[in-house]
């Protein structure tokens, strides 16, 4: 990993800090009692299930821990964490068995 | 009197906001800790926390400065993390958009996941709330999480640099991330989404920049969006 240069970090924070109050105030704010279009809101309604994912997937199939090898422990802890989530719907529940199976597994393999 | 009225309100939506502690807690002391390993100084992990307050934003943001992605692809990506609170403050718009405008200003900062759940549960249940009293509801929820989140963030910003390699944090993020991603995924529309962003963001991994997140992102997002059609079409002939 590398040092992140503190002047970027800062052009981030506050991008992010505008750009996020942004994206809140938009409807709450300049829209009022408006209605809008239902295509928008459609998609609005997946961008969570898609962009989640989208990050973890290669942080799963290749961990930056391991120098990019898949690797058995981290693999099924991420399975575990999303299926007993889905099971559950639990979030809770879902991280404690996901890192109960991560550092079991981490443990055993020595 | 109006006043009271709100007040219940207000400890109502506290106590339906609490049991979401369990979730600011773990997930605000590892954005601590995550910052201070990637080289962040408090200040600067407290200002992102308190300005930004979207955890997984956050992480993403973090996780992409790591991978010397730049600035703009960052921001775009982690904005990108974010649109779900764009369309929570268009969900709670009918509910809170006759509240004046500070009180919209500040309630918009308080837009997150937790006080979105509660929020909109609560005002279908009960239609007859004046807009005062889901204002009070509103910033009842957010109340016992706000402050637990900041301090949590402090706490593992302080801790951070003390946690050894073999607790493999590395990986605290992948794993609380799909623990979130399970209980989202309520229909068959929004499995296709997550499943499209997967398969397309592990295709595009060699794409630079990390433009292949946002890529997924988008592709997965039409595709979830375009099984609700197809799905709703197919309803309407049945």
């Amino acid at each position: 990993m590398n040092s992140i240069d503190p002047t970027t970090m800062w052009i981030v924070i506050v991008g992010m800090a505008v750009g996020s109050f942004v994206l809140r105030f938009v409807f709450i704010g300049f829209v009022g009692d408006r209605p809008l279009p239902p295509w928008l809101l459609r998609h609005l309604r997946y961008t969570a299930v898609a962009i989640l994912p989208a990050l973890i997937a290669p942080l799963v199939v290749w961990p930056a821990a391991t120098g990019g090898q898949p690797d058995l422990p981290r693999t099924s802890a991420a399975t575990v964490a999303l299926v007993v989530g889905l099971l559950t719907k639990n979030v809770i529940a879902a991280i404690f068995s996901g890192a109960a199976t991560l550092y079991g597994l981490l443990y055993l393999m020595g | 009197m109006a006043f009271t009225t709100s007040n219940s309100f207000y400890w109502k939506g506290f106590r339906d906001g609490s049991p979401f502690v369990l979730v600011a807690i773990p997930f605000g002391t590892l954005f601590g800790v995550l910052a201070t390993e990637a080289g962040l100084n408090i200040v600067q992990t407290m200002t992102f926390t308190a300005t930004v307050f979207a955890g997984a934003a956050q992480f993403t943001a973090l996780q992409l400065l790591q991978e010397e992605t730049p600035t703009l692809i960052v921001l775009a990506s982690a904005l990108a993390v974010n649109l779900r609170v764009a369309m929570y403050s268009a969900a709670l718009t009918p509910y809170l958009g006759g509240a004046p405008l500070w009180q919209r200003s500040v309630a918009a900062y308080f837009v997150v996941d937790q006080s979105y759940a509660c929020s909109t549960v609560q005002f279908e249940k009960e239609p007859d709330m004046t807009v005062p009293q889901r204002m009070a509801y509103f910033f009842g929820s957010i109340s016992p999480i706000a402050p637990l989140w900041y301090l949590c963030t402090y706490l593992g910003a302080v801790l951070g640099t003390q946690i050894p390699d073999s607790w493999a944090l590395d990986f605290a993020l992948p794993v609380t991330f799909l623990a979130m991603l399970g209980p989202m995924l309520r229909t068959l529309p929004h499995m296709i989404a997550a499943l499209v962003a997967i398969v397309v963001a592990l295709l595009t991994t060699v794409v630079p920049y990390n433009l292949g997140l946002l890529i997924a992102g988008c592709i997965g997002m039409m595709a979830g969006a375009q099984a609700e059609v197809m799905l709703d079409r197919r309803k309407a002939q049945a």
